[in-house]
């Protein structure tokens, strides 16, 4: 039986006055693809990060892996890209992967086999060996790709991946999420891509850190009566407001 | 492991930054040699010198200006310089004096050098006067019947050896006749030698350094000191502005987002910066001891031993504060408010002269436990046991700081 990789229950967080996250719930199962969508400044890397347990929450619980949140050694099952690269420029790509495979216990001699793997999913290997300096934003964002790959991890939690990829690229590296979410492995994916959003198992709606809606993306359509997601996305900001205004 | 991970990381990129590593590892050495030729002069000070059965019109004409002189009851200078902390020590048997310099300030030594040269040199002129007059009256007369005495014996001699020579000269024998010659000249030269007075009593003086040699100076004094300062220093500004930067780049929470946990972080920045402030101790105290020629009086592994833990006080320092900065810029804005204000109580200025509240501000610093240590083992020659006080001190600050980092990595990461 498949479990639950991620079981996050009404999270809430704010920072000063703003209340960023208002008592989310989200259930991750094993071999699905969730997407969150929501526009710039909704909550969707202060879920991410609240689910990490990088960043404390005011209320709520989450369990990844069944195992409650903080936890150190969860870590190493999961795969995480951040927004922002967070990679040590003076170091070549390998160094990193190296590096980042050491942190995430990949055994010695399997190490070099999942560097080629990870550089090749992100077609990053004749760059292996240059410096990060050197990189371009595209080459960056899909070398942080490869690192959240490093350790062949069962869930991976991924902040906008394809934000600088080119089109064809962007095509390889879903082709290769939905193989990898064929042997059981699940991720969760914000983007701002509508196309992207189309491609996802279960999406989330989150504006001004409240679930708007959630559901397949053919759900989501009928129950907002539109042809896409993108209209999707925008009636529900325009009930939202209105809803406000009413108040 | 997950610290040699971070530690192989460190070198890295230590090793591929060549000029942080040209700042790190020329730059104490090209501020010490400036130092070196900046601090070749002294300073006006006073000196203590203790005295034991030195003739009081030795101690009289000692210049009491920068020299204060102590009596004492005993002939053993070591022990009474180290109980008393004197500069010097100066007893006297017959007319030979012994002056035992401390030299732990070589200023100091100096300065009691001076005024017992000079004193000496008084007190030959004034002996030498007196003595003169009483002996003149007696002299004068001696010297009159000396004179007529001489003057005919020489007359006598002189006239003999004139004709000599005239005869050898006439029979061509050069060789003789400059052996008359010679003894003629003899004859005249014993007239005014005998009229030498009787000379006056001198002393001789015999010099011992406790600590150091002859050739101390005001640089090789506070070179120690400095040693200490240049390791703090640098691996403050180099420790803080790395994790500083490891902080604004997000690597350090991607770290976090991995099973390591927050104490290897900070012991592999401690052992990969800890690795390069050891080069850079080495190479700073062998250039020191081998260009300059200081005299290194105690153990060279407890001038690293103590430099050592003072470059991992600074470097537990430097990742504290840079948790308070966001910007290279504000990092390098606690320096003077940190790390400057350190180098006053590192031994320039006594800290036991200092005013209460300010001897308390020294007990806070880092570098004054290290400073004074480092002192006392380059030139007094201190043992482990004279200095462990002071380790164990700088141990605790960079526990302390340690732990502090550590918990203040929960920022990032709640575990
Ligand atoms: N450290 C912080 N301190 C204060 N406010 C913060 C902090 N981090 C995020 N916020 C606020 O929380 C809100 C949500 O931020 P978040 O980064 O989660 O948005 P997002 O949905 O990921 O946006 P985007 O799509 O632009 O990445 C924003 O309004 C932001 O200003
Ligand atoms: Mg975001």
């Amino acid at each position: 039986m498949a479990t639950d990789y991620v079981i996050a229950k009404q999270v809430s967080k704010h920072f000063g006055h703003q209340q960023v996250l208002n008592q989310i719930d989200l259930t991750l199962p094993a071999g699905m693809i969730y997407g969150l969508i929501g526009p710039s400044g909704a909550g969707k890397t202060t879920l991410i990060k609240s689910i990490l347990g990088m960043e404390a929450v005011d209320s709520g619980t989450v369990k990844v892996m069944d195992t409650v949140m903080p936890n150190r050694a969860v870590m190493a099952q999961v795969g995480y890209m951040a927004q922002s690269d967070a990679l040590y420029e003076t170091l070549t790509a390998r160094e990193n992967l190296t590096l980042f495979g050491q942190l995430m216990s990949v055994p010695k001699i399997k190490l070099a086999q999942m560097i080629d793997y990870a550089a090749g999913l992100v077609d990053l290997t004749s760059q292996l060996d240059k410096r990060v300096s050197g990189y371009s934003g595209g080459m960056k964002r899909r070398l942080s790709l490869a690192i959240a790959l490093i350790q062949d991890p069962q869930l991976l939690i991924l902040d906008e991946p394809t934000v600088g990829i080119d089109p064809e690229l962007r095509q390889q590296i879903w082709t290769e999420l939905n193989n990898l979410k064929d042997t059981g492995k699940s991720m969760l994916v914000t983007t701002h891509v509508m196309d992207e959003a189309e491609r996802c198992d279960y999406l989330m709606l989150i504006r001004h850190g409240i679930a708007l809606a959630e559901g397949t993306p053919a759900a989501l359509k009928q129950q907002y009566a539109v042809d896409t997601i993108e209209q999707v996305f925008l009636k529900a900001g325009r009930m939202q407001d209105a809803n406000d205004g009413n108040r | 492991m997950r610290t040699m991970a971070i530690v192989r990381r460190v070198f890295k990129q230590m090793l591929r930054d060549k000029r942080t590593l040209a700042l790190m590892f020329l730059a104490p050495l090209l501020i010490m040699t400036l130092m070196y030729f900046l601090f070749q002069n002294n300073t006006t000070q006073v000196a203590s010198l203790g005295v034991h059965h030195v003739d009081q019109s030795v101690v009289n004409v000692i210049d009491t200006k920068n020299v204060t002189i102590h009596h004492y009851d005993s002939s053993q200078a070591r022990k009474m310089i180290k109980q008393h902390d004197l500069d010097g020590y100066l007893t006297q048997k017959n007319g030979q004096l012994t002056i035992t310099y401390s030299n732990s300030n070589p200023t100091n030594t100096s300065l009691i050098k001076a005024s017992l040269q000079s004193g000496l040199v008084k007190l030959k002129m004034k002996t030498l006067v007196t003595v003169t007059k009483k002996q003149r009256a007696a002299l004068e007369s001696q010297q009159a019947a000396l004179k007529k005495l001489t003057a005919a014996q020489t007359q006598a001699t002189v006239t003999k050896l004139k004709t000599a020579i005239a005869q050898a000269q006439a029979r061509g024998d050069q060789a003789t006749a400059e052996k008359l010659q010679k003894q003629l000249k003899q004859a005249t030269a014993t007239t005014s030698s005998s009229t030498q007075s009787a000379k006056a009593t001198s002393y001789t003086t015999k010099s011992h350094y406790i600590y150091g040699s002859s050739d101390s100076t005001f640089f090789e004094n506070f070179s120690p000191a400095f040693l200490g300062f240049f390791v703090f220093f640098f691996v403050f500004l180099i420790s803080g502005v790395s994790l500083l930067n490891e902080r604004t780049t997000g690597t350090l929470s991607r770290l976090l987002a991995t099973p390591i946990r927050r104490s290897e972080i900070i012991m592999g920045y401690l052992i990969g910066y800890g690795g390069f402030a050891i080069i850079q101790t080495v190479l700073t105290v062998v250039f020191t001891i081998v260009v300059f020629k200081i005299h290194l009086v105690g153990s060279i592994w407890l001038v690293f031993l103590t430099n050592l833990l003072l470059a991992l006080v600074a470097l537990t320092l430097g990742i504290f504060i840079s948790t308070f900065t966001n910007s290279e810029f504000q990092m390098i804005q606690f320096i003077p408010l940190i790390v400057v204000p350190q180098i006053f109580f590192a031994g320039l200025v006594p800290v036991d002269g200092m005013a209460s509240w300010l001897q308390a501000i020294a007990h806070i610093m880092p570098l004054y436990y290290g400073a004074n240590a480092l002192t006392a083992v380059v030139t007094k020659g201190a043992g482990l046991g004279d200095i462990g006080v002071n380790l164990l001190i700088l141990v605790g600050f960079m526990v302390v700081l340690t732990m502090l980092n550590i918990v203040g990595m929960k920022r990032y990461r709640k575990v």
